[in-house]
C-alpha cells in the first residue's frame, strides 16, 4: 500500500452539459456571478439592460457545468444554471 | 431544449409582479433570499405551511417578495407576531426574517426572551451592520471604529456578538455566514427549518450604499471578496470568541445545535401535569 504508483484513470465522458439562462432585464450589474463562477465562463458584457446596467453574458459555450452557483449568487434572481444530460451518456456507461 | 421548461428554482417562491426588488446593486439581502428558497426545497416542507414574518428595514421587505403565507409587522415586533403564529397553529413551521436593525435592536427585548423560552421559530438575521433603509445610523452590531450617519468620527460603542447573545439566551441552533458562503447558508437554513426550538442564523450582508460606501470599503463585491479572504471556518467555536472587529477575521459556522424542550412541549406538559383532563391543548381543526 502507497508503494506502487496509481494508474491514471481514464477521464470519464460527461454525463451532463451545463446550460445557463440570463434575464438581462432584472440584472443591477453587480459582478457577483462574475467573480464566482466556478468554471469562470462569464463576463460583463458591452450592452445595457433596460436600467443602465451591464448584465452578464456567457463567454464560452461548453464552459458552463450547470452548478448554478450564479443562481445562488444572484442577489436579482436574473441568472441561474441547469444541468441538461448528454443523451446516450448514461446509456454508454451502464 | 428544455429552453421553455428550465424555471430559476427561485422563481416558485417569489412574486414575481413585484421584480425588480428596491435592494441596491451589490446588496446581500437577495442572495441571501435564494439559499432560503434552496433550503425549503431540500427540508421538503409543504410550503402552505410555512409563514415567513418580517419587520420593518431592508431584510424586512422579504416577507413582501416571498409567494408564502408571509406578514409584515411593526418595527421590531416581528418576533412575537412570530411567536403568537406558532402558538395559536402549530402545525406551520414560522420563519422570521429580519436584518440586525429590527431583530436586535428595537425588537432585542423580544429576541431574547423568545430565545428563552424556545420558542419554535427560525430566525435568519441578516446583519449589514448599520440601519439600511432608514439612511445608514449607528446599530447596535455596527463595529468599533465604523462611520455611520450618526457617528461621523466612527462608532465608540461596543456591538452585540449576536451568536453568543443567541446562545446565552438559550437558542437551541446559532450559525453565523456571511453571503459568500451560500452553500453553507442555504445547509444551514434547511437544518433550522426541521429543528424543533429556536434557530438562530446571523448572515453578514454587505450594504454598498451606506456601510459600504461611507467607510470607504468599494462595492459589494468588494464586500464579498473580503468576505471570502479573512472568513474563517470554525464549526464548534465558543460563541464568547466571536466579536467582530472593523474589517476583521469573521468566524463563521454552526456553533451551537443542542435540544431543549420547546414552549409548548414545557406549556403542554406542566398543564396536562396540573389539570389533567381538564386541559384540551391545541387540536388540528
Amino acid at each position: 500500500m502507497g508503494t506502487n504508483a496509481t494508474v491514471a484513470k481514464p477521464p470519464k465522458a460527461a454525463k451532463f452539459r451545463g446550460e445557463v439562462f440570463i434575464n438581462n432585464d432584472r440584472c443591477k450589474g453587480c459582478g457577483f456571478c462574475i467573480e464566482f463562477c466556478p468554471p469562470k465562463v462569464l463576463v460583463t458584457s458591452e450592452k445595457y439592460n433596460r436600467h443602465g446596467y451591464h448584465p452578464p453574458a456567457l463567454a464560452n459555450e461548453t464552459g458552463c457545468t450547470g452548478c448554478d452557483l450564479c443562481g445562488l449568487y444572484c442577489p436579482d434572481f436574473a441568472i441561474y444554471g441547469i444541468r441538461v444530460p448528454i443523451e446516450g451518456a448514461v446509456a454508454q456507461r451502464a | 431544449m428544455g429552453m421553455t421548461t428550465a424555471v430559476n428554482p427561485v422563481e416558485p417562491l417569489l412574486r414575481s409582479e413585484r421584480m425588480p426588488h428596491l435592494w441596491c446593486p451589490g446588496c446581500g439581502i437577495g442572495t441571501t433570499v435564494n439559499c432560503f428558497a434552496r433550503a425549503l426545497e431540500r427540508s421538503k416542507l409543504p410550503l402552505d405551511k410555512v409563514a415567513v414574518v418580517s419587520g420593518i428595514g431592508c431584510t424586512g421587505r422579504v416577507a413582501g417578495y416571498i409567494n408564502l403565507d408571509s406578514f409584515h409587522t411593526t418595527h421590531g415586533r416581528a418576533i412575537p407576531f412570530a411567536t403568537g403564529l406558532k402558538l395559536a397553529n402549530p402545525d406551520l413551521t414560522v420563519a422570521v426574517y429580519s436584518g440586525d436593525g429590527d431583530l436586535i435592536s428595537i425588537g432585542g427585548n423580544h429576541f431574547i426572551h423568545a430565545a428563552r423560552r424556545n420558542v419554535d421559530i427560525k430566525v435568519i438575521c441578516v446583519n449589514n451592520f448599520i440601519y439600511g433603509m432608514t439612511g445608514g445610523q449607528v446599530a447596535p452590531t455596527t463595529p468599533l471604529g465604523a462611520v455611520a450617519t450618526t457617528a461621523p468620527y466612527g462608532s465608540f460603542e461596543r456591538p452585540f456578538n449576536l451568536p453568543f447573545l443567541a446562545e446565552s439566551s438559550g437558542a437551541v441552533y446559532v450559525a453565523r455566514w456571511t453571503a459568500y458562503h451560500v452553500q453553507h447558508i442555504a445547509h444551514s437554513m434547511t437544518e433550522a427549518l426541521r429543528k424543533k426550538g429556536f434557530s438562530f442564523i446571523e448572515i453578514l450582508a454587505p450594504c454598498p450604499t451606506l456601510y459600504q460606501r461611507r467607510n470607504k470599503l468599494g462595492d459589494g463585491l468588494d464586500t464579498m471578496r473580503y468576505y471570502k479572504e479573512r472568513s474563517v471556518i470554525k464549526n464548534g467555536a465558543s460563541t464568547r470568541d466571536l466579536d467582530l472587529d472593523f474589517q476583521g477575521e469573521i468566524t463563521v459556522g454552526k456553533f451551537v445545535d443542542v435540544e431543549r424542550p420547546t414552549l409548548q412541549e414545557t406549556m403542554d406538559r406542566l398543564y396536562r401535569q396540573r389539570l389533567e383532563d381538564r386541559y384540551f391543548g391545541w387540536r388540528q381543526p
